[in-house]
């Protein structure tokens, strides 16, 4: 086999570990202390915000005003789609009006 | 914390909400699944290699990193070690999601985490916010779309590289930050949201100028868990207080 097989091979398995990885532990005690609770319910709004604030902080006038319109809309309508599309267009739009 | 009212969570009525629930997903990820496909193979990839990652490593921002430092003719242990680096958030999905999917069977709970990418993790935990619990029949409903398309995706792109347009123009690029923009909001009724999402942000931003990414991901998720994780007994104490 090639070695990018063999890349992609390794690369799968220690993904899987990690993806299994935290159950495994966190399966391994009986109770969950408050503070482990807490920090796994912060868990979605503190990852997911990673994989944003950067792009957010390399993007121009256009990257800027389509985030600011998603918090708005979803403060305002909420709903994914509508936030997501309106997004989208104001990304859009300002992308060919701006360049 | 969920209460395990799934009396009978076979019911084909979740596989098809499930598939439903998957619908934005796969829109948002297919431009990324053939642009996957199209990139592999100008860095060299064959079309077997590029689908072989996509079935087997099923995550676009490390199959992303992995090809671009094949094509910088980078030693085959780094990019491996690369890859990890970049899902190594998925420790803290696996932690989070195994509560909602204790009551699965041993089997279904391996292959569940094998498809537990950046969307489903958000989705598990908004249908287990709503519903109480998150049933099989819902989850494969919402993975199996999502993986059957990335899939088929990087063998489409690998075949027809130069059918990806301009994705700056259409916005292609920023589409995932949007979306993951519009999950973040959507959590935004969770204990400590708001203090959890700025110590993030400021902590993510901060890691990808100094340490550099793709830790900036792991180093700003630990800095917002921790931070509720430090802020939960005061709290429990304000809420008992008269």
């Amino acid at each position: 086999m090639s070695t990018t097989v063999w890349v992609i091979l390794a690369g799968a398995v220690l993904t899987y570990l990690t993806r299994i990885g935290g159950h495994m532990v966190l399966s391994r005690f009986e109770s969950i202390h408050p503070r482990v609770e807490a920090g796994l319910n912060a868990v979605p709004a503190a990852v997911l915000t990673t994989l944003v604030a950067p792009a957010a902080m390399n993007g121009g006038i256009p990257e800027i005003a389509a985030l600011t319109t998603g918090v708005v809309v979803s403060l305002v309508a909420g709903g994914m789609m509508p936030m997501f599309l309106s997004a989208a267009a104001v990304l859009i739009l300002l992308r060919h009006l701006i360049g | 914390m969920t209460a395990d009212i799934a009396k009978d969570s076979a019911r084909p009525r979740d596989f098809a909400q499930g598939v439903r629930d998957s619908v934005p997903v796969v829109v948002a990820a297919m431009p990324f699944g053939l642009l996957f496909g199209a990139l592999a193979v100008e860095n060299n990839f064959s079309v077997f290699e590029a689908v072989l990652m996509s079935a087997t490593i099923f995550a676009g921002a490390s199959q992303m990193v992995g090809i671009d430092l094949f094509g910088q003719k980078v030693a085959p242990w780094l990019i491996v070690l690369s890859i990890l680096a970049v899902n190594f958030r998925h420790v803290l999905y696996s932690a989070t999601t195994g509560r909602r999917i204790a009551h699965w069977g041993p089997v279904q709970r391996l292959l569940g985490f094998f498809m537990l990418v950046d969307p489903m993790f958000a989705e598990t935990e908004r249908r287990g916010e709503t519903h109480g619990t998150v049933s099989f029949g819902w989850y494969m409903g919402a993975a199996l779309p999502l993986y059957v398309f990335w899939v088929a995706e990087a063998w489409i792109g690998a075949l027809f590289g130069n059918l990806v347009p301009d994705t700056h123009a259409l916005g292609i690029d920023f589409l995932f930050p949007i979306y993951f923009m519009g999950l973040v909001m959507s959590f935004r009724k969770r204990a400590f949201w708001l203090p959890v999402v700025l110590m993030s942000a400021a902590a993510s931003v901060l890691a990808y100028r100094t340490v550099g990414s793709p830790w900036h991901v792991s180093i700003g998720a630990v800095a917002g868990v921790a931070l509720a994780a430090i802020m939960a007994p005061d709290a429990r104490k304000g809420r008992q207080a008269p």
